[in-house]
């Protein structure tokens, strides 16, 4: 094995560069080593100016997703080895924009998340001096998998839909939105669905489905839109059908 | 900050990119073959100088091109929504209906209500969904073919 890897990293400061460059750095080829690591090298000892977010190290953040050749990656969780012998490309996440060499602006989903009320609703207003909500195993099994999102953003980067109509509210905001419709606990599928039978909200999918493939926590974000377009279209059905007072 | 623009050819980039486009591609043969189908039976309404007409054109080279392109698209279109059929409806099978115990708010008073819900149970694995939505495509195909050929 080599012992080094060359990295092609996005450089951009805003100001000076109107747009992004390349540079290349070699780093050490550790077998042990993430491409965060080569990141983190190239910091540490070339040059300290290199941007880019990171915390845990253990793909529970969700902070270090970039384009690594092409495909949004957990940083964290993507060893240099599988480049070998290089180079590694590694590019800030698609249809964000970039605010520093690797660092994307996240805002637009910021914003979009509370949109879809991802939060258990209640329609009555029992306090905590009542008592605790009870769940058993197989509830929580219902919506476990959709409770795994990190909101790391790797779906919103594959997404081609996303790049191309930024209003589509997106695969994390609608997987989000079903793990609480999941929830034996909540009172809020109402809600949500007034906010994703829209044409931004599921409608906006095209089922291209790689928001599902990139997903580094198995979450599923394809299945739940077109779960959530089964819903919005038997509403749709039944608003034409049905009278007020039946619905 | 820099605004990352999105290719005319972002489809090309990504296999997965490419077949997804041409899955959407896929439903102007769709309709094509729909309208050539209506086209046919108009024919036949009209009876057999009509019927001749159109299965004359129908075997011009022309013709023949573009129904052998929009069968390759029909392929595509069948494969790639029986395998997306699979991820969109999930099957759950066994399990149980139980009664969920839930509270609701009665005059002001926390009293339990029931609702039932179905749990457990295990999701049919979808090569099985994909494999029984071929099965349904062959009975079908054979009773099309018995009803024309007998």
């Amino acid at each position: 094995m080599a012992d080094s890897i060359r990295m092609q990293v996005t450089r951009y400061t805003p100001g000076p560069d109107s747009v992004p460059t390349v540079a290349e750095y070699d780093v050490p080829l550790r077998k042990d080593w993430a491409v965060l690591d080569g990141l983190n090298y190239i910091k540490d000892h070339v040059d300290s100016s290199l941007s880019y977010r990171w915390s845990c190290r253990m793909g529970i953040c969700g902070s270090c997703g970039m384009n690594v050749e092409g495909e949004p990656k957990l940083t964290c969780a993507t060893f240099l080895t599988d480049y070998a012998p290089g180079p590694v490309r590694v590019e800030p996440l698609s249809n964000f924009p970039i605010v520093r060499d690797l660092v994307v602006d996240i805002e637009d989903f910021m914003e979009k998340l509370p949109r879809v009320k991802p939060w258990i609703i209640r329609d009555d207003d029992v306090t905590v001096i009542d008592g605790e909500y009870l769940q058993t195993p197989e509830e929580l099994a219902e919506y476990k998998q959709f409770s795994n999102c990190i909101n790391c953003m790797l779906c919103y980067a594959a997404c081609p839909i996303y790049g191309l109509e930024p209003d589509f509210i997106g695969p994390a905001a609608i997987a989000l939105a079903e793990r609480y419709d999941l929830d034996s606990r909540d009172r809020g599928q109402r809600e949500r669905l007034d906010v994703l039978i829209e044409k931004e909200g599921v409608w906006g999918c095209t089922f291209v489905g790689e928001c599902t493939t990139v997903c580094p926590k198995h979450v599923d974000p394809a299945g739940a839109i077109q779960r959530y377009k089964l819903k919005a279209a038997k509403e749709n059905l039944m608003t034409f059908l049905l009278p007020r007072a039946a619905r | 900050m820099y605004r990352q623009p999105v290719s005319r050819l972002w489809w090309l980039k990504k296999r997965t990119y490419f077949v997804f486009v041409m899955r959407e591609l896929s439903c102007i043969f769709v309709a094509w073959f729909a309208v050539f189908l209506m086209v046919m039976v108009f024919a036949i309404g009209r009876g057999e100088a009509s019927y001749q007409r159109f299965m004359d054109w129908a075997a011009s080279p022309v013709v023949v091109a573009i129904n052998i392109v929009a069968l390759a698209f029909l392929v595509l279109h069948t494969m790639t929504w029986f395998v997306l059929t699979a991820h969109a409806t999930p099957i759950r099978v066994g399990g149980r209906r139980v009664l969920a115990m839930r509270e609701a708010r009665v005059a002001g008073r926390i009293v339990p209500a029931a609702t039932a819900v179905r749990v457990g149970g295990r999701q049919v694995p979808a090569a099985m969904v994909i494999a029984s939505q071929y099965a349904g495509l062959v009975v079908v195909s054979a009773f099309i073919a018995w009803l024309v050929l007998r």
